[in-house]
């Protein structure tokens, strides 16, 4: 009887932490994306609402150079994250530079819409059905302390925690980085200072369709490769970059990680019938509670 | 003035034969919505190929009241309201005679009322959901050629009882109308069965992982897998149990062929039992072998049974078109009405599936039995018969 409690209870343990690897392998997902909002939000204080259709860009991308035309994955991946940065310039030009620069809020629609257009021609180019694309990280799963785990669900956290880290890394440490937190702080001043003010609002949206491609193409062989993967990313990524506090890169990535593991646990414990109603209530519950996010700070405006 | 009114007359009159011959020329036009891209790309796909053999025969054969068939196709992407759109456009622009639908239930459910309200028969010759021929309207202008919920869950719970000894039942289902009809046609089956319900556990369409419901079911203590969804989140939940390293048998409604579920799914596609209603297996009557044949010529890639994927999609539509034929033919017009009504007292077709006799009556709009049902799975990517 003891036996059969002890061995239940040790079941339910691995059950747990089986839901803890998932959610946390998502969450990362959402915290590389929102990574992406962080960045123009904190450089332009606008965004591209288009995130999810930047990260199927990056999957779709890199199935097509390495499945469909068979180039090696090195090659693959870097020409896709190369593209992917391309296709963050050209949001930034036709879609939000336009508008903000007349003080207009047009960018919000702008980017949705660009994001629906790139949805449809990617429908229409790369093909109706979704498609697997295959990986070694995602073959066999590993035991972990008796918990089966993919490699790539370690990968998918660290690469979510690299990327704040470089972030981190190049504001603090380079002229690039120091030149962009001066753009943050004051466009007018850092105009004055010689400071390209332009170029460094372009590049943020190049960073953060690259981080999206990356999330996009990390996620592609536990998920599937189709046109609007992204969507339903796209909208939670929102969420967590709002929960996090859109001003802090670390407050983010913690959202992300909060944001996976509360749904992986939501469903475990409740059911699946549960999930959204509760999750989206805690995101609720936590901008209530912590109105400039986790770790945001409140903006002043000055009068 | 006479004269001038008999010129008139014979104007008007020869008016009058130019546009009828016109129309006897015209096509007689029937409606396909279904879907014809996304994750069920395939099953849209499959109904083409069985409408349009069919329609070639018929055609061949001199048509319908001295007109020919065409083929008009919508896609509904999967999308209730599109479907919706798409049946109206069919009925007011085009003027289709009958309308054919796809693998989606509530894209199904959504054109119900409208059929029903414009009077144009529509056939389910893929979409399960009990309640899209059983609506309740009288008349009632939605018939069927495919497998309808309630008999399928019992075919599902009778095969997991048969094949693995199943005791208690894990219910994984889509969380939307054709799960809900598959939640109360399995509980009722497995009450009548004799087998327990460890869990009911649903997840979204676009769901990436199912770790957390699947790992439910396997602490509540169940001993088969009952999964319902199409190709592409059946294979989400196929690769959430490969990685949970849980070794239990899967038996599936049969969604998951609309769509590339072997490549999607990975080695896990290989262990699941679905059921289908036509297989082009095995020996075929003289009907499947002339369709195969058929097939074979209009289709390069067919090149054998194994290539005729979705079969059931094939299969349901061909039969479906041919029955509908011989309403039109019986009726001797296009009008729903009284197509709807040839189409309830038809008495005998040889077809594809079976020799339906009665296949319909003003009670019963469904074609196909629990008889009519077969196990399958895929070898490969192919979908051959499960021999046990």
């Amino acid at each position: 009887m003891f036996a059969a409690a002890a061995f239940a209870k040790e079941r339910t343990t691995v059950l747990m932490a089986l839901a803890l690897v998932s959610g946390l392998g998502l969450g990362s997902m959402y915290g590389l994306l929102a990574l992406g909002f962080y960045v123009t939000y904190s450089v332009s204080g606008t965004v591209n609402f288009a995130q999810g259709g930047s990260m199927m860009l990056g999957a779709v991308l890199c199935y097509s150079f390495a499945v469909t035309l068979g180039w090696p994955a090195a090659i693959s991946i870097a020409l896709a994250l190369l593209l992917c940065g391309v296709w963050g310039l050209v949001v930034e030009r036709i879609a939000v530079r336009p508008f903000a620069s007349r003080g207009s809020n047009g960018w919000l629609m702008a980017t949705v819409a660009l994001g629906i257009v790139l949805e449809n021609a990617t429908l229409f180019l790369f093909g109706k059905e979704p498609r697997n694309y295959p990986s070694v990280l995602a073959d066999a799963p590993i035991d972990i302390a008796g918990v089966p785990v993919l490699p790539l669900q370690l990968v998918i956290p660290a690469a979510g925690l690299a990327a704040a880290l470089a972030l981190h890394l190049v504001a603090r440490h380079t002229r690039i980085g120091k030149a962009v937190l001066a753009v943050m702080q004051n466009p007018d001043a850092a105009r004055l200072m010689g400071i390209d003010v332009g170029r460094a609002i372009a590049g943020s949206y190049a960073v953060s369709t690259v981080f999206a491609g990356i999330a996009g193409m990390l996620i592609a062989p536990l998920f599937n490769v189709s046109s609007d993967m992204g969507t339903l990313f796209g909208i939670k990524a929102f969420a967590v970059a709002i929960v996090g506090g859109i001003t802090s890169a670390w407050g983010v990535v913690l959202a992300g990680f909060c944001y996976g593991i509360v749904e992986a646990l939501i469903a475990a414990l409740f059911g699946s019938t549960y999930t959204q109603i509760l999750t989206f209530a805690v995101v609720i519950a936590a901008l209530a509670l912590m109105p400039n996010g986790l770790l945001g700070s409140a903006g002043t405006k000055k009068v | 003035m006479k004269r001038q009114f008999t010129g008139w007359m014979a104007a008007a009159i020869a008016l009058v034969l130019v546009a009828t011959a016109a129309r006897a020329a015209e096509p007689i036009k029937v409606g396909q919505i279904s879907a014809l891209s996304g994750g069920s790309a395939k099953s849209g796909e499959g109904i083409t190929r069985g409408l349009s053999v069919a329609i070639d025969e018929i055609n061949a054969a001199g048509g319908l009241l001295g007109r020919k068939l065409e083929l008009v196709r919508r896609d509904d992407e999967s999308n209730p309201a599109k479907g919706q759109i798409a049946a109206r456009e069919l009925i007011d622009q085009e003027k289709v005679a009958v309308m054919f639908g796809g693998i989606d239930s509530p894209v199904s459910l959504a054109i119900v009322p409208i059929a029903n309200q414009s009077k144009v028969p529509y056939f389910s010759v893929w979409a399960a959901a009990t309640n899209i021929t059983r609506n309740g309207a009288s008349p009632n202008f939605i018939f069927r050629v495919s497998a309808v919920d309630v008999l399928v869950d019992k075919a599902l719970a009778n095969h997991a009882v048969k094949a693995f000894q199943a005791k208690k039942l894990g219910l994984i289902l889509v969380n939307n109308p054709w799960g809900e009809s598959n939640e109360k046609g399995l509980t009722a089956a497995a009450k009548e069965r004799g087998v327990e319900i460890a869990g009911i556990e649903k997840f979204e369409e676009s769901d990436v992982d199912m770790v957390a419901q699947l790992t439910r079911l396997k602490s509540a203590g169940a001993d088969t897998l009952v999964l319902v969804a199409n190709a592409a989140p059946g294979a989400q939940v196929m690769k959430s149990l490969q990685r949970t390293g849980w070794s239990v048998p899967v038996v599936s409604h049969w969604g998951i062929s609309g769509g590339r579920f072997p490549e999607l799914a990975g080695p896990g596609a290989q262990k699941v039992q679905f059921i289908q209603t036509y297989s082009f297996f095995g020996p075929q009557n003289a009907v499947g072998k002339k369709v195969l044949e058929e097939l074979e010529a209009k289709y390069p890639d067919i090149k054998g049974p194994a290539d005729v994927v979705p079969p059931v999609g094939v299969a349901n539509a061909y039969d479906a078109m041919h029955l509908v034929a011989l309403a039109i033919t019986k009726a001797g017009s296009t009008d729903g009405d009284k197509v709807r009504q040839a189409l309830e007292s038809l008495d005998r077709y040889d077809g594809l599936i079976k020799s339906y006799d009665h296949p319909f009556s003003a009670e019963n709009h469904d074609a196909l039995g629990e008889h009519d049902y077969i196990m399958v799975h895929y070898v490969g990517d192919k979908i051959e018969p499960v021999t046990n």
